[in-house]
């Protein structure tokens, strides 16, 4: 080793700029960690929404229409859809279960990052690898039907709300699973259930009547629905109520997972 | 009167019926080079970890230079280092990225002077040559380098190495102890826990020990040497007197 010196300074920190740049560089990094594994997460779901396109489409493609539009292009937004609620789902969670199993989530606990920069760090992070995935869905699959856009906002307002849901969801769960296996229970017994029960693949009005109630108690089928209302200007029901159900499921869990972030909840003991 | 690096009052912690911490009281001057020794299991790293926040203390408080770690933890954790005794990293990152994203935590952006420090870190911890080395394919004293690099990034005033010789091989004890040194002369307070007694008997000025979550002994480091009168004792030799008494 070199004969120690010690010539540098560095600039005074604190307030609320220290504070910007720490949920910058969680931000970053969590998207820097993703994006390095790109083709473990993000190529691998775009591939498995590609096969589940080839598959139902070649079965169903002439049997059936909803709402008037080819069983294809109804598929392709649920589709998209699904990818962004389960890859902002993962990447929170898995990002957050990793850190802990290893013990490297100190480095994110010993700086002076407040709660809520931490909570919309990892959240924004899972929104943009979300958005990715989407996007990567939407540019295969789009090849496969043809798909309109007849509300663009409504589309964009959708994927960054079901984004933000379902990644601070996997806030709450890479914080509140102690082993991958639970984290993975949860995965498993909720959030795909959830996903594939919510209207990707059918409109609820297929359904018998019971499971149509059913179905409405279930906030994914309204993201699903108002993300495609965005597509073809159809939905089974108004994206208002979709927008308003999936508004109040994320501030639900929003402020479950600030509340847990406050305490230091399975972090701080 | 100067306030102290670390104020330590009343501090108790049970983790279910195991009482880690039983009312520790402890004051570390600025610019100290303080040892912390105990068996496995004294309390040392639940003490750290408490004035890391990372424990929260079931009564009493900890401050750091006069900040409380729980009521004002952002400015208690921006002035403070801690290397932690677990071989722990992030294995997605090389190591430069490792300590400029550690450095943004702090709230340090990418700037001139940033660059700068974290090269001289760098070049005095002997990883120059590994900068954009992944994590992953550094070996377990590459690593430790890397750990104490991260709590050096932001420049702490008060600087916590836990263990930070466990398991490192001898060319690397000994320049990581020149450059903790010339921090320390250079004004930073070092805090030490360590198994390796030696160490802490040349480097520490004064010398607390822990056993079962209580401080049995608190002294300079020559006052523990000469503890026992009449027996000339190295610091090994008290410290299995003081635990056994």
């Amino acid at each position: 080793m070199t004969a120690p010196h010690l010539r540098s300074s560095l600039p005074a920190t604190g307030g609320a700029a220290a504070d910007m740049i720490g949920f910058w560089t969680l931000f970053y990094k969590e998207v820097l960690r993703f994006w390095k594994v790109g083709f473990q997460t993000v190529a691998a779901p775009v591939l498995t929404a590609m096969l589940y396109l080839l598959i139902f489409s070649h079965v169903l493609e002439a049997h059936v229409r909803v709402h008037d539009v080819p069983y294809t292009a109804f598929l392709v937004p649920g589709l998209v859809m699904m990818s962004i609620l389960q890859n902002a789902f993962a990447n929170s969670s898995s990002s957050l279960i990793q850190s802990k199993v290893t013990g490297s989530i100190v480095f994110v606990l010993l700086p002076p990052l407040s709660y809520r920069a931490f909570g919309a760090a990892y959240v924004l992070a899972a929104v943009v690898r979300g958005l990715v995935v989407g996007l990567g869905v939407l540019a295969v699959t789009g090849w496969f039907a043809d798909v309109r856009f007849a509300a663009p906002l409504w589309i964009l307002l959708f994927a960054l709300l079901g984004g933000g849901l379902l990644g601070t969801l996997g806030v709450v769960a890479g914080i509140w699973a102690d082993k991958f296996d639970q984290l993975a229970a949860f995965q498993n017994f909720l959030i795909m259930p959830l996903t594939f029960l919510s209207g990707v693949f059918y409109s609820i009005h297929s359904l018998p009547v019971f499971w149509q109630q059913v179905s409405r108690f279930n906030p994914v089928f309204y993201l699903i629905d108002g993300f495609r209302y965005g597509f073809y200007g159809v939905s089974d029901v108004s994206p208002w109520t979709s927008l308003a159900v999936g508004v109040c499921c994320f501030c639900a869990v929003a402020a479950l997972t600030l509340a847990m972030l406050k305490r230091g909840y399975k972090l701080r003991m | 009167m100067s306030v102290p690096a670390i104020r330590v009052s009343g501090v108790v912690k049970h983790f279910g019926a195991v009482c880690a911490l039983d009312g520790v009281d402890l004051e570390i001057g600025g610019g100290e080079f303080f040892g912390l020794l105990g068996p496995n299991g004294a309390g040392k790293t639940t003490l750290i970890s408490a004035l890391a926040g990372l424990v929260r203390p079931d009564r009493g408080t900890l401050a750091v230079m006069g900040h409380d770690v729980q009521s004002d933890y952002r400015q208690s954790r921006r002035l403070l280092g801690v290397v932690p005794q677990e071989l722990v990293f992030d294995p997605f990152f090389s190591v430069r990225e490792t300590l400029e994203i550690q450095a943004g935590y702090f709230g340090i952006g990418r700037c001139r002077q940033r660059d700068d420090w974290i090269d001289e870190i760098l070049d005095n911890l002997d990883l120059t040559t590994k900068a954009h080395a992944n994590m992953r394919t550094l070996s377990g004293g590459m690593k430790r380098r890397v750990l104490v690099a991260q709590a050096l990034v932001h420049k702490p005033p008060v600087i916590v190495l836990d263990e930070p010789t466990a398991g490192v091989d001898v060319e690397l004890r000994q320049g990581l102890w020149r450059f903790i040194r010339r921090l320390n002369e250079d004004g930073h307070t070092i805090v030490l826990t360590t198994h390796y007694l030696e160490e802490a008997e040349s480097e520490c000025g004064r010398i607390a020990m822990m056993k079962a979550g209580r401080l049995v002994a608190l002294d300079t480091t020559a006052n523990l040497l000469q503890r026992f009168v009449g027996e000339s004792l190295n610091l090994e030799e008290v410290f299995v007197r003081v635990m056994n008494a």
